[in-house]
């Protein structure tokens, strides 16, 4: 059961406020402070990801991130972009887009030891898991 | 914090020096830019990533563009950056071995077998 659920649209004005809410989350969960860093990069690529795939193939629906910090620190990021190939929506980006796209998945599989990338019908979950330490307050 | 951008010329190069950060929201900006500075005839273009605080793979997308641009007119993007935790995720993503990497602009803009 998560512990905090974000929903945005797939306005990338969103991204910046999940990575933030995404730290917040894992520095108050107990993740190590050397690992901050990170959570941010990963939480921004997979939410950059799932904005990217509903604005190209011009999904209305929310992107949702699930947080848990009940056990290790678990983030969901859900988009609505099925397996089943939708058409895609005019963009500009072209060829940058396919070496963002390589890019944001070899950084999440750089990054985070812990991830599962898991495409259905629905869409696509990408699940990372970081460990915690609890500290000891008033030490 | 917001993207900033600003340009200078240094020793015959087009320095662009990025500030803030650097997502799939800003990027677009500094893609804009550097499409602006190729499309003037530039050919020698120097991104200074030093004041960036973060720079997801959509920046690295709009490095990567620009750079095939810039060889195609048989010129050249060279980077300036110092930070531990940009440095990471140039060689998680191999690009360490696609840009030269500068500790300075001055190393950046003083030849070939600088920095």
């Amino acid at each position: 059961m998560p512990t905090v659920r974000l929903a945005f649209t797939s306005a990338p004005r969103y991204v910046r406020t999940a990575r933030l809410v995404g730290v917040a989350m894992a520095r108050r969960a107990g993740v190590a402070d050397e690992l901050l860093d990170e959570v941010r990069q990963a939480v921004g690529e997979a939410c950059g990801r799932a904005v990217a795939r509903h604005q190209r193939h011009g999904i209305q629906e929310l992107i949702r991130v699930e947080m848990t910090d009940d056990g290790p620190y678990t983030v969901r990021v859900i988009d609505a972009c099925g397996a089943a190939p939708c058409p895609k929506a005019a963009g500009e980006g072209g060829d940058d887009d396919e070496d963002t796209d390589r890019m944001a998945d070899t950084l999440l599989a750089g990054l985070v030891q812990d991830l599962q990338i898991r495409s259905g019908p629905e869409g696509t979950e990408v699940t990372m898991v970081w460990p915690v330490r609890r500290r000891s307050y008033g030490r | 914090m917001e993207l900033s951008l600003a340009t200078r010329e240094v020793a015959g190069h087009t320095v662009v020096e990025v500030r803030g950060e650097v997502d799939v929201y800003t990027a677009p900006e500094l893609r804009e830019r550097l499409l602006e500075i190729i499309d003037g005839g530039a050919t020698r273009v120097v991104v200074d990533l030093r004041p960036v605080d973060f720079m997801d793979s959509t920046g690295l997308g709009v490095l990567v563009g620009a750079l095939k641009r810039l060889r195609m007119a048989e010129g050249d993007l060279s980077l300036v950056c110092d930070s531990e935790k940009l440095l990471k995720i140039f060689r998680i993503t191999g690009l360490d071995r696609v840009f030269a990497l500068h500790e300075s602009v001055e190393a950046a803009t003083t030849g070939p077998a600088a920095g």
